[in-house]
């Protein structure tokens, strides 16, 4: 139970970490320097203060930090940091980190356990990173009658697709979206379409009985229950007249849709449990049954990025819940706003003077977009963890029932609500709201 | 069919249509077996149940050791319910050595079994929830089995293994205030298991899922040999505590629960509304046990039966569980048979699954009360 070794002694210790410092100084000044200024000359470098970048002016970046501020901007207005940290993949995964860790302690509470207690000292904080270097350092074992090719390149075409997903929810106002495309709702679902192929592909190249079932399960749940989602924001579309999604969101800045299209918002939520096969429907991989259905052959690291990739996609489909019902980013002023002097004069620290000016970080408005979309997704990821801990499992036969009779009734029931509105004149172009 | 060729390599002969599955023993909806699954798309075709991978020799064991000795290791096929495994060998040694069981003692075993068969079905509780992917319905049985667990740990001093009954009565007397405290914990784990109502049985989902799913009729179930939970949810109102009262029992008010429905529904309820019974009865004997006296008779080092033979049963929590003991005047006895409860379950399992969805293959498989370990002992 103890964490800590039987020998310990903290003279020990503190000479390891000195000894790891003493390498890291030698090697980074001996190999890490020369290397970084070599490769410096053949790579094209920004545009700092209006002049070309050299690797010399590079190297008084060392000496004077607010020569960094220009190249940061930059940087931050890249489409490279769009899409690896902000509002694309990093974004995502920090919250999916988050929302693994929620879900341990909240099923841990809801089943008077304490969920992990150990690692990270509070409260199990760095259990996932424990678990992510687990699973590295794990043996990847292919089974021997597998499509090696399409196998191995089935948790990357997941991820990737579930990114893809990602690029395309929009965090806040003014542009913060790695792809704004005015046909947004309908790329997304194209992306969604991709879901159900790669899991049949993998769990068909595995060649192998379990995750064969659990794949043909996976494609048949996410087939039937991708007609009531997409028919459920049907209403949203006839009444925004817009399948952009920065402009769904502008169109909620006084209400939200799950106002008036409340049956849509609960068929929406219901299909995304199903497509993101969360209890009650995690058929494809329900272990009593299937083993771990069409992630039965994965191990290692592969198994770590479907998961990763499963819990992005349930951020992407929380976001897009907000996006949708919610009223995304909209919510009135709540960050302190930065004080002005410093904007317009910058920061003094001794000889140096900061100038911070431009820097998307200092935007008020854009600080209180991000928090409230935060705030909303995490509730919305909240609700769809729940049913984890209170459903047990519910049969094939059954949910098909449910996907094709029951959900795809109540979405045209909520697109006759969206157009009772649109006609009677309350919502929509030239509404009275 | 299956007889022709050895099992599991039948693939290849059979129609393309149907595909076998190996459930087990490496499967994690199987437990210590092997079922053999034929399917042919989402319906199962046949199911051929394949135990014995947990085979000890308990019976050929019990043979080389004398009476005392037997104890610790007879309780081993379910170790979960150790005292009522134990019940029908100690009856049976009694009934061949002649001994008299003083009161207090039959009073405190009733106690004991009935904790245990507590205890017992809050584990099986707790797999037939995760079998239906209801993990808090797998976390709160096994957290509250501690409860008692605790309990049956200041008697009998160990926390699952108790070896407590022994010929002539049992190891040693309660601890002081037991009365108490078995009280308040036992009202207390009624309360809690009330509770699971809201969260498992009541639940539209379970529901939808197990009513109708494996309905064994009741002349079935009385044609097909099954006991315990399984022939009492097909409407059959048989419980040996009632119909055969041994020990204390019989000065008892028994109420065993009997629904008609046959399903795995009614076969999942029944050991539920089993553990009100048991709070019952323990209440009962609470009250009506003497307060002081002996609770073992001395025994004779290294006693030796007469040349008898002897059959005892008794209700464990998987149904009735006999014990067949003969004597050949010697301090071992000449043979021991075990008659278990979830042999006789199992039994029907084919029956069953035959025709059966594939995704209710858990909720029949675990819902017949069926401990793999006991069956091949």
């Amino acid at each position: 139970m103890s964490a800590i070794a039987p020998k310990f002694r903290l003279s020990y210790f503190i000479k390891s970490i000195l000894d790891n410092v003493f390498w890291i100084v030698i090697l980074f000044t001996l190999v890490g320097i020369p290397v970084l200024m070599v490769s410096m000359f053949y790579f094209p470098l920004p545009v700092m203060n209006e002049k070309l970048t050299s690797p010399y002016l590079m190297l008084t970046t060392l000496a004077d930090p607010s020569r960094q501020i220009p190249l940061l901007k930059s940087v931050i207005h890249s489409d490279f940091f769009r899409i690896t940290a902000f509002p694309g993949f990093g974004f995502a995964a920090l919250l999916a980190a988050a929302t693994i860790f929620i879900e341990r302690k909240m099923l841990a509470k809801l089943q008077l356990r304490v969920g992990p207690f150990y690692c990270g000292k509070v409260e199990g904080i760095l259990q996932l990173m424990a678990d992510g270097l687990k699973l590295i350092s794990k043996e990847i074992i292919i089974p021997a009658k597998a499509d090696k090719p399409i196998f191995w390149a089935a948790p990357v075409l997941f991820v990737a697709t579930a990114a893809a997903f990602v690029s395309l929810i929009p965090v806040a106002g003014g542009g913060w979206v790695v792809a704004d495309i005015d046909v947004g709702l309908l790329a997304v679902f194209a992306v969604i379409g991709f879901f159900p192929i790669i899991t049949v592909l993998s769990a068909w190249s595995a060649n192998s009985k379990y995750p064969f079932i659990g794949g043909i399960r996976a494609l048949h749940q996410m087939i039937s229950f991708e007609i009531p989602l997409i028919l459920s924001v049907l209403g949203i579309v006839i009444l925004t007249g817009s399948l952009n999604l920065t402009e769904i969101v502008q169109s909620q800045i006084h209400y939200w849709w799950i106002v008036f299209l409340p049956i849509g918002a609960i068929v929406f939520f219901i299909a995304i449990l199903a497509e993101l096969e969360r209890i009650p429907f995690d058929l494809p991989e329900a272990e009593s049954e299937i083993v771990a259905g069409w992630l039965t052959e994965f191990s290692g690291m592969m198994y770590g990025l479907v998961q990763l990739g499963s819990y992005v996609k349930l951020y992407a489909f929380a976001a897009l819940f907000v996006v949708l019902f919610l009223g995304g980013w909209n919510g009135p002023m709540v960050w302190p706003p930065f004080p002005e002097e410093i904007i317009k004069d910058g920061i003094t620290m001794g000889p140096i003077t900061v100038h911070l000016a431009g820097l998307p970080l200092l935007d008020q408005q854009m600080i209180n977009d991000v928090l409230w979309f935060v705030i909303k997704t995490m509730g919305v990821i909240f609700v769809i963890l729940l049913p984890r801990g209170v459903f047990p499992r519910i049969r094939i036969d059954l949910l098909l029932h449910i996907g094709w009779y029951k959900l795809i009734g109540l979405s045209f029931v909520n697109i006759f609500i969206a157009l009772g509105l649109l006609y009677a004149g309350v919502l929509g172009p030239g509404g009275i709201l | 069919m299956a007889t022709q060729l050895p099992p599991g390599l039948q693939l290849e002969k059979l129609d393309e249509r149907i595909m076998t599955l190996n459930v087990g023993p490496q499967h994690p909806g199987s437990g210590h077996m092997r079922l053999i699954i034929k399917v042919d798309g989402d319906y199962i075709v046949s199911c051929d149940p394949d135990p014995g991978y947990v085979h000890r020799g308990e019976e050929k064991m019990a043979e080389y050791r004398n009476y005392i000795q037997n104890i610790p290791h007879l309780e081993r096929p379910v170790i979960h319910d150790s005292c009522n495994i134990l019940y029908p060998y100690c009856l049976g040694v009694e009934e061949l050595l002649g001994l008299e069981v003083p009161e207090r003692a039959q009073y405190l075993r009733v106690i004991a079994s009935e904790l245990n068969r507590c205890v017992y079905i809050q584990y099986w509780l707790a797999i037939y929830g995760i079998f239906l992917g209801h993990s808090t319905m797998f976390m709160w049985p096994a957290g509250d089995r501690e409860l008692l667990i605790d309990l049956l740990e200041k008697i009998t001093g160990a926390r699952v293994t108790h070896a407590y009954f022994v010929p002539g009565g049992i190891r040693n007397d309660v601890p002081a205030n037991f009365e108490d405290m078995c009280l308040k914990r036992v009202n207390y784990f009624e309360k809690r298991i009330k509770e699971y109502a809201a969260i498992f049985y009541d639940n539209p989902i379970l529901i939808s899922r197990t009513r109708g799913a494996g309905v064994l009729s009741r002349e079935d179930a009385i044609r097909l040999g099954t006991t315990g939970s399984t022939l009492r949810a097909s409407g059959v109102d048989f419980d040996l505590r009632k119909k055969e009262p041994y020990d204390a029992y019989g000065e008892l008010d028994v109420h065993s629960d009997v629904l008609k429905d046959g399903d795995s529904y009614a076969r999942s309820k029944i050991p539920w509304l089993d553990m009100f019974e048991s709070c019952n009865i323990i209440r009962q004997a609470l009250q009506k046990m003497p307060k002081s006296g002996s609770v073992r008779v001395k025994l004779k080092p290294n006693p030796k039966g007469g040349n008898d033979e002897v059959y005892k049963r008794v209700e464990s929590g998987r149904g009735s569980l006999g014990c067949y003991i003969v004597s050949r005047s010697k301090p071992e006895p000449y043979r021991v048979k075990l008659s278990v409860g979830s042999f006789r379950n199992l039994i029907c399992m084919p029956y069953l699954l035959k025709g059966e969805k594939l995704g209710n293959m858990p909720a029949v498989y675990w819902s017949l009360n069926y401990w793999p370990v006991e069956a091949d002992r």
